[in-house]
């Protein structure tokens, strides 16, 4: 009898997973059953108790287990050192995200009611927001563990798409300038779908050349298979392109400033955050465990992209005006040093120490990235959120303490001493060092210096400028914004003057490498 | 001779505890400056205490010390590894710094008395006590400290005070101009000492004054000239000795009782300490000793010059003072046999000139701040305690028979005359122009008629500032003979300083003796016909070509002036030069560079969707064209 298999599922190893894309449906149920008046009663808790539940299934797994060396669920799924250590940095940074987005006033009251139209006015005057950003948001966050834990393109395939669905919706619920929010979630889809689109061919290709589409077998096959090698070179960039749109490398940026801005700016944060993180891991596991033999194949093209990636990034961040462009072409600049890291591949230890340097500013970045959107959700005047860098003038004055502490952010973003982004730069760059790719740190130092100059003229823009006399109010924040802002500064402190606990234990996580 | 005794570690008992003579003013300012406005209404009282609580631990300290046999009175105390390896730091009480701690304490103490009435109507009073608490604590370790770092750390924390206090009214440009002036010219000497420790400490592989003395015999000499040059840079920036001496007359802008207890009894003389304290190191290097001696007899004499010609009393005494601590140096340049006398000077010269400093206060006080003594005049009947206590001052510092003055000052010109007649016979010119300089002063002041401004309404000072000046002048009156005849003072430093083959004998009538005399007298006649007997003039005549060279400082400023300051400042303008053409240039024109791109790609950016779209195709098609080429290579 040689009926169809069930397959195996270690239900144990992926309960994180599955405890939150659980959440996320029950979520669902609530949207479906409970009255209106009862759901963000329901909802706030059920998603910080899922997200904190997860985070622990996270520390108990590695705990009781160590670091797991096997794929699960038939080889689809990899629950290993780097996936452990990414889901609890995707978790930490969703909580504190959570707890941004539980900020009613950044939420639409009714998504569906037409701009300026009589219905909006009625939404808004029934007073409330959509809960609905809850299960989303869920669902993203799920989306985010499996693609960068997925040891097969099909699956990852999955989490890229179940965690950029939610998103696409959520960046278009912003309450305020809702047109600009409505067009960043179109653009934002259209060309999400194109990318995926992009990703797919290429999975598609690789498929045709290696019969496979898991991970390692694909590695298995490079060598194996003869005179295909077109089809594997055309496959690895097609599928590059879908990764690299998703964390923002140049030529593939331009969604990055548009979506950052228009999107509610919990929703930014996540994505800022949570995204990248999770993106990142996808790219280290089609890069180095699927296509780690082809290194010395992709790794010139890649470095065009790191370089190109770091110099946009710098230099189209000095002529923004607006808090949360610039804040996006910062990210733009990171994911490029993110990457000169990812080109730092060698030897299995060069490895490791790659990794884990990855791993540690992919934390040190999420947190303080997490941290300066909560600041800027507090900037407020009559239209909401102030974006304009000129109504940041003088905030100094006005507000020492949250412009001190958003001037830390900035300084930690650009790398400086006793701050996280010192460390996370340092480890990475001196990984590409060690992984021969000076020239590279060359231009990442000095597009550092030029990110530099615009987060040093946010500060002496906050300090040194006369504030305007109608100039934005700094909102009072509540309890959830306040812990994210106090959290995010003690993180960056914290891991920039004692990094030494995060470092072992990325460095731990980073040992074993990728299962394959 | 006889050199110094061993040093001992001492645990327990007063001594043991000595570091608190340190710490209570410091304790005090730190209140005081911490405390902010709470502590106005009590504060100038706090700042006594500690004054007087850090005296009565010098005189307890003291009183354990003479206990101990005359062999074992250099007692260590160590506190704490201040730079580990390298410093411990520790306290060493002796002969030496235990008359220097009771001369800071004791007459630090009356100074801050005096001060209670001198600033009552500033309303910064508590931040002025504070500073002095703050002085008190820096020289105490100055002084104390058994290794050159603790005192180099004294050392610059006095120089902090003296520039705090000097520009205590910053209000006045040309307080704040004197205190900038002040700190820039000790910079050229603490510059000195700061490599002449690090000469002591790639030499001898310490900084503790136990090992490096008893090294130094094992050293080359002309590393020791280094040293002994080096620190002798150091003593004439803090001591306002030539070629440093500049500041001195311009600090007279802070308040008097900081003149008094700064620039005049306490901080200026720690270069003469400085110079005893390394006797071991200048023993040995002749070269140093003597450069040591020529700049004493030079400042004596220069300072005195400056005296003649000031108008104002601030600044008269002050050119005194650059005179007197050249004696000191003088003497601290002539080896053991001078060491006593230097230190019994310099302590005499503490109560005298603090003596005539204050009394020079209390006539300030009394004539609405007026410093010009030719708007002086007639002041004795007025200001009767003042003038009595001054007039003692002044007979102290002329030398005049049995005072303070007379012992120790004669001791130094003996002593002088003894190892060369030139530097003997140049300080016995200079007791001949003090002679003139002061009683000039005294007749210009006290004596004559009125030539007082139209709103002056002199009354004598209220009795917490007469009552300092009574102390003061009794010391000025009795200190020099108790501690020179017998060489008393000369067996108590002993221990410290090591002592010379013969001890000197005090004469009455000796040569020097009686022609110093003979010329103070001629000095004083002189100025009573000129000042005394004369009509002095209310405006400055013209005077000669000597008045000119002795008002302008004997040139100091000008040579200063243009040896350092004009070539300085064309330096600093080819390097503002250099930097806004050359450097920012270059800069600049970067950031132009890299705005302009930014600009320029910014367009890019232009929001449609489709263009976006466009991109990514393009970039694909670029990856995967870059991807077939570098494989197929």
């Amino acid at each position: 009898m040689n009926g169809i298999q069930p397959p195996t599922i270690e239900y144990g190893q992926l309960m994180p997973l599955l405890l939150v894309f659980g959440a996320a449906i029950v979520g669902v149920l609530i949207e479906a059953f409970a009255p209106r008046y009862l759901r963000k009663a329901i909802h706030v808790p059920l998603t910080m108790l899922t997200l904190l539940g997860a985070f622990g299934l996270v520390i108990v797994q590695v705990l009781r287990d160590g670091v797991p060396t096997a794929a699960v669920a038939m080889g689809a799924i990899a629950v290993d050192g780097p996936s452990l250590f990414i889901w609890g940095v995707i978790l930490v940074l969703s909580v504190v995200s959570v707890l941004l987005i539980n900020d009613d006033d950044n939420f639409v009251a009714s998504a569906a009611a037409v701009p300026g139209s009589p219905d909006e006015e009625e939404a808004i005057a029934r007073g409330g927001a959509h809960t609905e950003v809850y299960p989303l948001a869920l669902f993203a966050i799920g989306g985010m563990m499996l693609f960068a834990a997925s040891n097969d393109l099909l699956i990852m395939f999955v989490g890229l798409e179940v965690m950029s669905l939610p998103l696409y919706l959520l960046c278009g619920l912003a309450r305020r300038r809702r047109l600009l929010s409505q067009e960043s979630s179109v653009k934002y889809f259209l060309l999400g779908a194109f990318s995926s689109a992009f990703f797919l061919y290429g999975m598609a290709m690789i498929y045709g050349y290696a019969g496979t589409v898991d991970l390692g077998g694909i590695n298995d096959a490079l060598g194996r298979v003869g005179g295909q090698d077109t089809l594997l070179y055309l496959g690895t960039a097609l599928l590059g392109v879908g990764l690299f749109f998703k964390i923002g490398a140049a030529p593939f940026q331009a969604w990055k400033p548009d979506v950052y801005q228009g999107a509610p700016t919990p929703i930014t944060a996540l994505m800022a955050s949570g995204t990248l993180v999770a993106a990142f891991g996808a790219v280290l596991r089609v890069f180095w465990v699927a296509l780690g033999n082809l290194d010395w194949d992709w790794r010139p093209v890649m470095w065009g992209i790191a370089i190109l990636t770091m110099i946009v990034g710098a230099i189209l961040a000095i002529t923004q005006t607006d808090i949360k462009r610039m804040l996006a072409y910062s990210s733009i600049a990171h994911a490029g040093f993110l990457l000169t890291g990812v080109i730092a591949t060698g030897e299995a230890t060069q490895n490791a120490n790659s990794l884990s340097a990855l791993l540690f500013y992919l934390l040190a970045y999420g947190i303080t990235t997490v941290g300066a959107f909560a600041v800027v959700t507090m900037v407020r005047d009559a239209g909401g959120e102030a974006g304009h860098l000129s109504r940041w003038a003088g905030l100094g004055k006005r507000s020492p303490a949250l412009a001190g502490i958003f001037a830390f952010f900035l300084l930690a973003f650009a790398g400086i001493p006793l701050t996280s982004g010192f460390f996370g730069k340092y480890a990475v760059f001196a990984a590409a060092v060690a992984g021969g790719a000076l020239p590279l740190v060359v231009v990442g130092v000095v597009s550092s210096a030029i990110a530099a100059f615009f987060y040093v003229r946010v500060i002496v823009l906050m300090f040194f400028s006369e504030p305007a006399a109608d100039g934005p109010t700094i909102a009072v924040p509540s309890a959830g914004t306040a812990a994210v802002v106090a959290l995010a500064a003690a993180a960056t402190v914290v891991l920039g003057v004692y990094p030494q606990p995060v470092f072992d234990l990325a460095d731990a996580a980073a040992s074993s490498l990728f299962v394959r | 001779m006889e050199p110094a005794e061993k040093i001992i570690q001492h645990a327990g008992g007063v001594i043991g505890v000595s570091w608190l003579m340190i710490a209570l003013p410091l304790l005090g300012a730190a209140i005081l400056l911490l405390g902010g406005r709470r502590t106005d209404r009590w504060g100038h009282l706090l700042g006594v205490a500690m004054s007087l609580a850090s005296f009565v631990v010098a005189v307890l300290a003291f009183v354990e010390l003479i206990g101990l046999p005359e062999a074992q009175r250099r007692r260590g105390v160590e506190l704490f590894q201040f730079i580990p390896g390298m410093v411990d730091m520790g306290v060493l009480i002796d002969p030496l710094s235990i008359s220097f701690a009771l001369l800071i304490t004791g007459v630090g103490s009356l100074i801050h008395i005096y001060s209670i009435g001198y600033m009552s109507h500033d309303p910064a009073r508590r931040r002025f006590f504070a500073y002095l608490n703050l002085f008190v604590a820096a020289m105490l370790l100055l002084v104390l400290a058994d290794n050159y770092v603790g005192l180099y750390v004294g050392w610059e924390g006095v120089g902090l005070a003296s520039y705090l206090l000097i520009g205590f009214w910053q209000q006045k440009p040309s307080a704040a101009t004197a205190a900038q002036k002040a700190f820039i010219v000790n910079r050229v000497g603490d510059f000195g000492l700061a490599i002449g420790i690090f000469v002591i400490w790639t030499t001898f592989g310490s900084v503790a004054y136990g090992p490096v003395f008893g090294a130094a015999g094992g050293a080359d000499q002309g590393v020791l000239t280094v040293i002994g040059l080096l620190l002798l840079l150091g003593a004439c920036g803090k001591s306002a000795q030539v070629p440093l001496q500049s500041w001195l007359l311009d600090a007279m802008e802070g308040p008097t009782p900081v003149s008094a207890l700064i620039h005049a009894a306490t901080m200026v003389t720690a270069g003469v300490y400085l110079v005893v304290r390394s006797g071991a190191i200048f023993e040995l290097a002749p070269t140093a000793q003597l450069v040591v001696t020529i700049v004493g007899v030079v400042t004596l004499l220069a300072g005195a010059i400056i005296g003649t010609a000031k108008d104002d009393i601030k600044k008269g005494l002050a050119g005194s003072t650059m005179s007197q601590i050249g004696y000191m140096m003088l003497a601290a340049g002539l080896g053991p046999a001078g060491y006593a006398f230097a230190i019994a000077h310099l302590i005499t010269h503490g109560f005298f000139k603090a003596n005539l400093f204050l009394g020079a206060g209390s006539i300030m006080h009394a004539m609405n701040d007026e410093v010009d003594m030719r708007k002086y005049g007639g002041l004795r009947k007025f200001l009767p305690v003042t003038f009595a206590t001054f007039f003692i001052g002044y007979l102290a510092i002329i030398g005049f028979p049995l005072l303070s003055g007379y012992f120790t000052k004669d001791g130094i010109i003996e002593t002088a005359m003894h190892h060369s007649a030139i530097l003997g016979w140049l300080a016995v010119v200079g007791a001949g122009i003090t002679g003139f300089y002061m009683s000039r002063m005294v007749f210009m002041t006290f004596f004559g008629e009125k030539r007082w401004a139209d709103d002056a309404h002199p009354h004598e000072s209220p009795a917490v500032m007469t009552w300092p000046l009574i102390i003061l002048s009794v010391g000025s009156i009795f200190l020099g003979g108790y501690l020179i005849l017998g060489n008393t003072f000369m067996q108590f430093l002993a221990p410290a300083v090591g002592r010379p083959a013969e001890l000197p004998v005090f004469h009455f009538f000796s040569v020097p003796g009686l022609a110093t005399l003979a010329l103070v007298a001629v000095g004083a006649a002189f100025a009573w016909m000129k000042y005394g007997r004369a009509q002095v003039p209310v405006v400055a005549p013209r005077g000669s070509f000597l008045t000119t060279f002795a008002r302008r400082d004997l040139y100091g400023d000008a040579i200063n002036e243009s040896l350092f300051m004009r070539p300085g400042q064309w330096a600093t303008r080819f390097a503002v030069f250099f930097d806004n053409r050359g450097i920012d240039g270059l800069v600049n024109g970067l950031a132009a560079m890299i705005g302009g791109t930014s600009g320029r790609l910014r367009r890019i950016q232009t929001g449609f969707a489709r263009s976006y779209a466009l991109s990514i195709l393009f970039g694909a098609a670029v990856v995967a064209g870059a991807l077939l080429l570098v494989g197929n290579l």
